[in-house]
């Protein structure tokens, strides 16, 4: 049986800005950094958890022709593919440590459902993001 | 060339969170394109070609989704469900709810309960579908003249 998720992977514009934003931004650490070649095996991962690693791949060749690369890169930047969701034990504080560190694309204010409290962003590129700090809220329902 | 794809589809975008954020405010086309940095016109053409659909029916249909939201999980009146979605007048969200839907707003709501599943997947999948023959029609959002552009 399969035991947990040990990578996952999103598409970015540009791995040294990916990285800026998830690490200096969004608070993750930087987990392998690994150049070989013209390639950069660069991945990211929440602080004190190493079970899942995130990988930043770069659409273009070896992976992709240039022509996919560039639907691909499309794709991204209209917010077609799919995102993150992560878990945090403060959203609306961290919302506010994100403001400060000067992330603006927010999607979502921290919003109270009944599963809990979330919020939403947008990377540099266009990934949703979501992140949720869990628990039953009592407030009323609003849209 | 594909630099400039990505500039603009990623503005474009922008813009489009701007709507999702702020649809219970009356919005307007001029300051909804100023997010992403285009004249209306040019905001309107390039949106339809980004996103399949205009900007007013991409915020309508948006509307009219968080209405079925508060339909199903609230006891709110329809009156008041079409206030807080951003709509100001009954008679245009009845029509353009029946429109989208295919039935009315109480309709809908004797038919529907709440739906367990979280909020950021209500919102990005249970948006109505283009369907039931609709045509672009005029709007206090003002892109009627940009819309019918080919």
């Amino acid at each position: 049986m399969i035991t947990r998720l040990n990578v996952a992977s999103i598409y970015v514009l540009d791995k040294e800005e990916a990285l800026d934003f998830y690490v200096n931004k969004l608070g993750l650490e930087v987990g392998n950094d690994v150049r070989q070649g013209d390639y950069r095996w660069l991945t990211v991962r929440v602080p004190g958890g190493p079970e899942t690693e995130i990988s930043l791949e770069q659409p273009g060749p070896p992976l992709h022709d240039e022509a996919t690369a560039a639907q691909l890169r499309e794709l991204i930047t209209k917010g077609a593919l799919g995102g993150l969701v992560f878990i945090t034990d403060d959203a609306r504080g961290l919302y506010e440590t994100l403001k400060a560190r000067g992330v603006t694309d927010f999607t979502q204010e921290p919003t109270d459902h009944f599963y809990g409290t979330d919020m939403g962003l947008r990377d540099p590129f266009g990934n949703p993001i979501r992140i949720l700090q869990q628990g039953k809220v009592a407030q009323p329902v609003t849209a | 060339m594909s630099l400039e794809v990505e500039d603009l589809n990623r503005r474009l975008l922008r813009a489009r969170d701007a709507m999702d954020r702020a649809y219970a405010e009356p919005l307007d086309v001029r300051s909804v394109a100023a997010v992403a940095f285009v004249s209306e016109a040019h905001f309107i053409r390039t949106f339809r070609a980004v996103f399949g659909e205009t900007p007013h029916r991409y915020l309508q249909r948006r509307r009219v989704e968080r209405s079925m939201f508060l339909l199903r999980e609230t006891d709110r009146s329809v009156t008041d469900v079409c206030l807080d979605v951003g709509f100001t007048s009954l008679g245009t969200f009845s029509r353009m709810f029946r429109e989208i839907v295919g039935e009315t707003p109480s309709g809908y709501r004797m038919g529907h309960g709440p739906i367990v599943a979280p909020n950021c997947v209500q919102l990005a999948a249970m948006r109505p579908r283009v369907g039931y023959g609709e045509e672009m029609r005029s709007s206090s959002f003002g892109e009627a003249a940009g819309a019918a552009a080919p």
